[in-house]
C-alpha cells in the first residue's frame, strides 16, 4: 500500500512569541518552527502501516525554515521518499496552502494514486482552514478526523478507531482511498538515532517540486493579532523552589486542603 | 438582505450537547445584530423533540433520518452543505468539539465559505462581522472580519454560558428533506472506556502533570504529592500519549471534564483543550517553566519554575505540616 503523509511546520509555542510591526501577524525574525504535534503522529502511524503490511511511505511538507531537518528525519524513521513544496508564501493561511498543495499533487510523478493520506487533524495555526478535510474535499475523497489509530484490511477499507468525549471512542470502517486526520498513533513517535538522521542528510534525496499556484481566495482578514488579554491572571509566586512549595503550603492550609 | 445566523445543534448519542446553549448565547446578538433569525440546525433520527429546549432560536430546521443517527462528518457536511446553498445563511456556528470536527473541517470546503476557527466571541460591527479567536495553543489572539456571503465559525466550548442559551419555549420546527445518500465513512459501534480505574471526575484533588513532567520517571513525585493531599494523578494529553497515564486519566476535550477543590497543574501549558477540562476547579495552582504559559491565565496562583525542583520541596514542606 501507498501513503502520503501531509506535514507542516509550526511555531514553537514552548518559545516566547512576538507580534510583528503590522500589528496582526507574527514576528517571524524570533521565530522557532518545529513540526506540527499531530502530524507527527500521522507519520507515526503510517510507518506502523507499513510495518504491517508492507508498501511505500512518502512525505511531504510546504518549504519553511528547518523543514529539510524534518523530513531527513522522517526517512531516517522509514519514510521512502520525501518531497518539498516549494513557492508557498510564508505565513499563508492554512486555507490556501492546503488548496496549492492538492493542485500540486496531481503533477508529482509516481505519487498519485495513494491508498491512504494521513495528515494532522488539527494544528495550532489551523486559524482560517483544517487541511485534512480540505485536501480531501480538493482530491475528492473521504475524510475523517480525530483518529487515533488505523489499520487496513483486506479490500479497500479501513478501520480506525475515533475519539470523542470521556474516553468514548468510536469504531469506524472507511472506504479507500481516503484522507484521515491523525490526533495520536497506536505508539509515540519513534525514536531514531542522530547518526541515522545524518546518514539520511548525507545521502539527500529530499525532491523538490514548485508550488502549483491556488485560486483560493483570502476570506479572512486579520485585524489584530495580540497576547490574550486576561481578566484576571494568577497571583504569581516568586522565589526559589524552597520559597514557593512554602507559599503553595500556606494556601493550601488556609483553604482546609491541608 | 442577509442570511440567518444558524447554530448547529450538537445531537450526540441521542442527546443534545450543553454546547448547543452556548452557539445559541453566541448566536443570539449576532443574529439580532444582523437583523436576521437564529435557526438551529438540528440533524439525527428521532431528534425532533430535542427541539423543545431551544426556543433561543426562532425556529429549528429539523433534518431527520435513519441515515443521520449518528454524527458522521463526511455525512453531515453534504446535507448541510445542500441546505446551506438552497438557503444561504450569513452564519453557521459550529462547536469546537470532537463530535463536530469532522463537520466542521468539511463544510467551508464543501461551500467554499470563509472559516473562522477557534473563535471565543463574535460581534456584529456596521452591519459586519468580527471575530476574536485564540490561536498558537491560547498564546495569541486574533481579532479578524471574514469575507464573502457565509462565513462558518467553529466556536470554543466555553464562549458563552450554557445557561444563558437555554429556555422552556417551543419554537417553531420546520422539517427540512434529506436525501440519504451512502458515505465512505461508517460507524460501527462506540466504545466506553473501560471502568476499574479512578475515576477523576469524583475526585476532590487532581494533581495533573504535562508535557513539563519530562518521563515516566518521575511520575513518582506526583503520585506522593496526590497521596499527601489525598487526591489522585491526572494529565494532560501528552502525559496520555506518551504513555505515562492510562486515557482514563485524561482532562480535556478528549477526556474528562473536572471540577475539583483544587487542581495542581504541573508542567502543563494549558491549551484551549485543556482548559476547557478543567477550568471550572474551585483552586488552581499552576507551575510551569515558561512564564507567558496560557495555564497561568486559568489559574489562581502560579510559579514560573521547574515542577521538579518546586514539587519535592512541596512534598516535604506538606509532610511537615502534616505531622
Amino acid at each position: 500500500m501507498k501513503i502520503l503523509v501531509l506535514l507542516k511546520m509550526v511555531p514553537d509555542v514552548v518559545e516566547e512569541l512576538e507580534v510583528a510591526a503590522d500589528g496582526a501577524s507574527l514576528d517571524r525574525g524570533f521565530l522557532r518552527l518545529i513540526i506540527n504535534e499531530r502530524d507527527e503522529n500521522a507519520l507515526e502511524q503510517a510507518l506502523i502501516l507499513k510495518e504491517r503490511h508492507q508498501g511505500e511511505v512518502v512525505v511531504l511538507a510546504p518549504e519553511a525554515p528547518e523543514v529539510d531537518d524534518v523530513l531527513y528525519t522522517a526517512m531516517a524513521r522509514g519514510a521512502d521518499r520525501a518531497i518539498k513544496v516549494t513557492g508557498l508564501r510564508e505565513g499563508l493561511g492554512s486555507r490556501a496552502s492546503a488548496a496549492m498543495l492538492a493542485g500540486t499533487l496531481p503533477g508529482i510523478a509516481g505519487l498519485l494514486p495513494v491508498d491512504l493520506v494521513l495528515t494532522g487533524c488539527q494544528a495550532i495555526d489551523d486559524l482560517d482552514g483544517l487541511v485534512g478535510p480540505l485536501v480531501a474535499a480538493h482530491l475528492g475523497l473521504p475524510y475523517i478526523g480525530i483518529v487515533t489509530g488505523l489499520d487496513v484490511d483486506a479490500g479497500n477499507v479501513a478501520r480506525c478507531s475515533r475519539e470523542y468525549s470521556g474516553g468514548v471512542r468510536g469504531r469506524f470502517e472507511v472506504d479507500l482511498p481516503a484522507v484521515v486526520g491523525i490526533q495520536g498513533a497506536e505508539k509515540p513517535p519513534r525514536y531514531v538515532p542522530i547518526a541515522k538522521v545524518r546518514a539520511a542528510m548525507a545521502a539527500g534525496g529530499i525532491e523538490t517540486v514548485p508550488a502549483v499556484p491556488g485560486e483560493e481566495p483570502g476570506l479572512l482578514e486579520t485585524l489584530e493579532m495580540r497576547k490574550p488579554v486576561v481578566a484576571e491572571g494568577a497571583e504569581m509566586i516568586a522565589g526559589e523552589p524552597d520559597e514557593i512549595a512554602a507559599r503553595i503550603c500556606e494556601i493550601l492550609i488556609g483553604r482546609g486542603l491541608l | 438582505m442577509a442570511g440567518a445566523v444558524w447554530v448547529l445543534g450538537e445531537q450526540w448519542r441521542g442527546a443534545l450537547a450543553d454546547i448547543t446553549y452556548e452557539l445559541l448565547a453566541l448566536g443570539r446578538p449576532v443574529a439580532d445584530g444582523l437583523g436576521v433569525p437564529l435557526e438551529v440546525v438540528l440533524l439525527g433520527s428521532g431528534v425532533e423533540h430535542l427541539a423543545g429546549s431551544l426556543g433561543v432560536a426562532d425556529r429549528v430546521l429539523c433534518g431527520d433520518a435513519p441515515a443521520l443517527a449518528e454524527p458522521i462528518g463526511e455525512v453531515d457536511s453534504r446535507v448541510l452543505a445542500a441546505l446551506a446553498t438552497e438557503r444561504a445563511p450569513a452564519v453557521i456556528l459550529v462547536p469546537m468539539t470532537n463530535v463536530s470536527a469532522d463537520l466542521l473541517g468539511l463544510l467551508p470546503a464543501r461551500l467554499g465559505a470563509a472559516l473562522v476557527n477557534f473563535c471565543t466571541d463574535l460581534k456584529t460591527l456596521d452591519g459586519g462581522l468580527e471575530a476574536q479567536c485564540l490561536v498558537f495553543g491560547g498564546k495569541m489572539e486574533v481579532r479578524v472580519v471574514p469575507g464573502g456571503e457565509t462565513v462558518v465559525v467553529g466556536v470554543l466550548p466555553g464562549s458563552r454560558s450554557a445557561e444563558e442559551g437555554r429556555s422552556e419555549r417551543s419554537p417553531e420546527v420546520e422539517k427540512v428533506p434529506v436525501d440519504p445518500v451512502g458515505s465512505a465513512v461508517r460507524l460501527l459501534a462506540y466504545e466506553d472506556p473501560e471502568a476499574g480505574d479512578v475515576d477523576i471526575t469524583q475526585q476532590e484533588v487532581l494533581i495533573s502533570v504535562g508535557r513539563g513532567l519530562q518521563g515516566e520517571a518521575n511520575l513518582d513525585l506526583a503520585e506522593e504529592l496526590a497521596e499527601i493531599l489525598g487526591g489522585a494523578v491526572a494529565g494532560s494529553r501528552p502525559a496520555i500519549d506518551m504513555g505515562w497515564l492510562p486515557v482514563t486519566r485524561q482532562v480535556g476535550k478528549s477526556g474528562m471534564q473536572v471540577k475539583p477543590r483544587l487542581y495542581v497543574a504541573l508542567g502543563i501549558s494549558g491549551a484551549p483543550e485543556h482548559v476547557e477540562g478543567m477550568k471550572g476547579a474551585a483552586l488552581i495552582i499552576a507551575v510551569n517553566t515558561d512564564p507567558s504559559a496560557p495555564i497561568f491565565n486559568v489559574a489562581h496562583y502560579g510559579a514560573a519554575a521547574d515542577l521538579l525542583e518546586v514539587v519535592p520541596a512541596l512534598i516535604d514542606k506538606a509532610k511537615e505540616s502534616k505531622r
